[in-house]
């Protein structure tokens, strides 16, 4: 171990590290992993988030026959975009009995995609209404499964009562450059969404 | 001066079959769930490793007995600063038994960890514009 070199080392660039991450949302088998398979190296993550959501008391052993919770796998994905700036790529769990995960991986996020299927797009409402309610940007993917085509975006965002900022992108999860477009439609949302918020429009005096 | 150390009457629960995969997760910390340090271990929060752990003068904290799993992740965070998903990822364990390990490395100060950008902000514009490019580069 060389002492003498203390400006190299591992935990010396540390102060130039951005860690950034997108969710990845949407109903059941919409390409949620296939899309952050086509941009990133994929990792299967593991949570048992269930067990302190249910708030029982660790040391509690009543409670020990309730720590049979299953784990839940979610999709984690990586993009290094330079040297100390990340984005990572959260897919959120399908099923709505894993809710109260979003809340851990919406926090900090600085967008989502919401993915939809045409032929299923009352799949994504549930994704559409949280992402609005938190006001975290985010834009609509629509997967192109057979049929996708010949649904304009602008029916999908009638039927989705979507504001008119929020993009609605005609996608294929399989392929890379349309999953860079969708992603860079959420960070050009959440950018404009930033400069709106720092220069408010002039109120009536 | 450990943490957890007034968890010890309970530490040495067993559970039974039933408990399935469960079991090896939450022997390995004990039957804890939750660490002091939790609500700082966002998923995308860096973990970085303090010198005193790179010098390999672990012997001598006796603190902390440390385990294959600590040991790994201390491996893992020596290459470079890891996130938290990705050292639950790399080393195949759930998040929550993770964050409970690096609970251990906190209190042993073997590791520190840098929060990603508070959540109620938004990362600045400079950073958003550059991720942009730098995904049009991909
Ligand atoms: N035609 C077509 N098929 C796709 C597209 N995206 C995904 N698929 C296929 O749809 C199936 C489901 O995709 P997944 O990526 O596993 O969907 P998911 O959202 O991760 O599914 P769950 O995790 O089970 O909710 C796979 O067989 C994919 O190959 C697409 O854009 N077009
Ligand atoms: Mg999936």
């Amino acid at each position: 171990m060389d002492f003498g070199r203390s400006e190299t080392g591992p935990a010396n660039s540390e102060q130039d590290l951005v860690a950034l991450k997108i969710l990845i949302a949407g109903g059941f088998g919409v390409g949620k992993t296939t899309l952050v398979g086509a941009v990133s190296e994929i990792r299967p993550l593991r949570t048992e988030e269930a067990l302190s959501a249910a708030g029982r008391p660790v040391d509690d052993t009543t409670g020990v026959e309730q720590k049979k919770t299953t784990t839940v796998a979610m999709d984690f994905g990586r993009i290094t975009l330079r040297e100390g700036l990340v984005l990572y790529l959260f897919g959120t769990p399908g099923q709505d009995r894993f809710w109260f995960l979003w809340d851990e991986l919406a926090t900090g996020a600085l967008g989502a995609v919401v993915l939809a299927d045409t032929r299923r797009l009352e799949d994504c409402f549930a994704a559409v209404d949280y992402f609005e309610r938190r006001g975290i940007p985010f834009a609509v993917g629509v997967n192109c499964f057979e049929g996708a085509r010949t649904f304009p975006p602008q029916a999908v965002r009638d039927a989705l009562d979507l504001s008119d900022s929020v993009p609605v992108v005609l996608c294929d999860a399989r392929d890379r450059e349309s999953t860079k477009e969708v992603l860079i439609s959420v960070v050009e949302h959440a950018l404009e969404a930033s400069v709106r918020r720092r220069t408010p429009e002039p109120s009536a005096p | 001066m450990p943490a957890h150390g007034d968890r010890g009457a309970n530490g040495g629960q067993w559970y039974d079959d039933e408990a399935g995969p469960v079991v090896r997760p939450y022997a390995m910390t004990r039957g804890r769930t939750r660490s002091a340090a939790e609500d700082k271990l966002d998923l995308i929060a860096l973990v970085v490793i303090e010198p005193r752990a790179v010098n390999g003068d672990l012997e001598g904290s006796s603190e902390l007995a440390l385990a294959p799993e600590h040991q790994h992740i201390i491996e893992l965070c020596m290459v470079e600063p890891m996130s938290v998903a990705e050292l639950a990822a790399d080393t195949n364990l759930p998040v929550g038994v993770v964050r409970v390990l690096l609970g251990d490395l906190l209190d042993a100060e073997l590791v520190r960890v840098r929060r990603p950008v508070p959540p109620a902000q938004l990362p600045d514009e400079r950073i958003l514009r550059e991720v942009i490019n730098g995904l049009r580069a991909l």
